[in-house]
């Protein structure tokens, strides 16, 4: 898992001072697929099963996600500077629940109908790991420039996971994609896909594929 | 000094100062528009709660102390539309009854907020199994049923969420058994 390492480069910051962690570009590639959340990282488990059983849901999400995560790895690294090590998790939980706070009264009030059909997901962005280790790993470290790339790419690769599973499930449980037909009205849709162990089943297998893909290119390249 | 837990924590004492004082503006600015999207969607259920009600003529008034929309069509009352709620399978439901003014027959009922298993209960919110309301007797004792309704009392359970079944017709039965009297008085005061 070379990817394991990529992860680790603020600790190998420390051990080397004069490198500042990875530049910009590299930290929006590496959000997107080599350290992507969910199927990399593992991160925001949550929403990834309990959301996607549609793509309007899923990307909703993923937009909430961007929103957030962009606001508070702003926030953070304009701050890096004030924060003391042992109150930081206290801040970054704080700005965290304020943006989600903003994003789910925003639903609320222009996109009623998702507000109601996300229900008490929204909230939970609060929780989700992917945005405080964000905070944590690269905007508490790094200029802001650096980790506002870092949450576009971050939240893109977050989006493109959410997608990938909403797809699967949206299409084989309901039979439609985006709430559009897709399939003919012959077949018989797939309830279990849109349930909790549908999500269960297509992140596994959806990971069983990302994990055999690049165990197979690496054999390739070595 | 430097000690000193406040001075310690004055970043976290600032940011939560400025991010209350945000949230507020947030939820000033919005409070409206959100209320407003709740009233519009019971609004909106007005006209298929009661038949032939018309949308405009409805107003929103307090009967014993409990919100009730009075359904108008040509300046006539012909039914109430009653908010309620209670507990469900997975969390609270909240529910719109529609009933005749005698309050007598059921003329719809509307899921306004549940968070039922997806794919089972939150069935409940399906056209299709709700319309069986419509005519059920509204004078409470509303029961569910896995072998076909028969009776004006009785509704088929969704297969799968029988729970979430009992829980609406339990929901309407205690608002209608507790608000029947009220609104039959209040009609007449019209």
């Amino acid at each position: 898992m070379t990817e394991a390492t990529g992860a680790q480069t603020p600790e190998a910051a420390v051990v080397a001072p004069r490198r500042e962690g990875p530049t910009a570009g590299e930290r929006f590639i590496n959000g997107i697929l080599p350290e992507n959340p969910i199927y990399r990282q593992l991160l925001g488990m949550c929403p990834t099963l309990a959301v996607t059983n549609g793509m309007q849901a899923a990307m909703t999400m993923a937009g909430g996600v961007l929103f957030v995560l962009v606001c508070a790895n702003i926030l953070v690294s304009l701050i890096r500077n004030l924060l003391k090590p042992h109150l930081r998790i206290l801040v970054f939980t704080l700005s965290i629940a304020t943006f989600v706070t903003i994003v789910d009264r925003f639903l609320a009030a222009y996109m009623y109908e998702m507000s109601k059909q996300l229900g008490p997901y929204v909230p939970l962005i609060i929780v989700n790991c992917l945005i405080i280790s964000r905070c944590e790993v690269c905007a508490s470290k790094q200029s802001v420039s650096t980790a506002i790339a870092d949450a576009v790419g971050q939240s893109l690769g977050f989006a493109l996971g959410l997608a990938s599973i909403a797809g699967v499930r949206e299409i084989l449980g309901s039979g439609s994609f985006f709430g559009i037909r897709v399939l003919p009205a012959v077949w018989p849709d797939w309830v279990i896909m849109v349930l909790p162990p549908g999500a269960f089943i297509t992140l596994g297998l959806l990971m069983g594929l990302v994990n055999w893909y690049s165990a197979r290119r690496k054999g390739q390249r070595g | 000094m430097k000690d000193n837990y406040i001075v310690q924590a004055w970043l976290v004492i600032l940011l939560s100062l400025c991010f209350g004082g945000a949230l507020a503006g947030v939820q000033i600015a919005l409070s409206q528009r959100i209320a407003a999207n709740k009233l519009a969607e019971t609004m909106g259920q007005i006209p298929r709660l009661v038949p032939g009600a018309e949308r405009a003529a409805s107003r929103e008034e307090e009967v014993a102390g409990q919100r009730v929309y009075r359904a108008f069509s040509g300046g006539e009352q012909i039914g109430w539309v009653i908010p309620c709620g209670g507990q469900g399978f997975a969390d609270r439901i909240e529910l719109l009854v529609g009933v005749d003014v005698e309050v007598e027959k059921v003329t719809g009922v509307y899921v306004l907020e549940q968070k039922e298993t997806p794919g089972l209960g939150n069935k409940i919110v399906e056209e299709g199994w709700r319309s069986q309301f419509v005519g059920k007797t509204a004078m409470g004792g509303l029961t569910v049923t896995k072998t076909g309704a028969r009776t004006d009392s009785e509704i088929d359970a969704v297969t799968g969420a029988t729970i979430s079944s009992e829980s609406v017709c339990q929901i309407a039965n205690q608002v209608l058994g507790k608000m029947r009297g009220d609104l039959i008085a209040a009609a007449g005061k019209e």
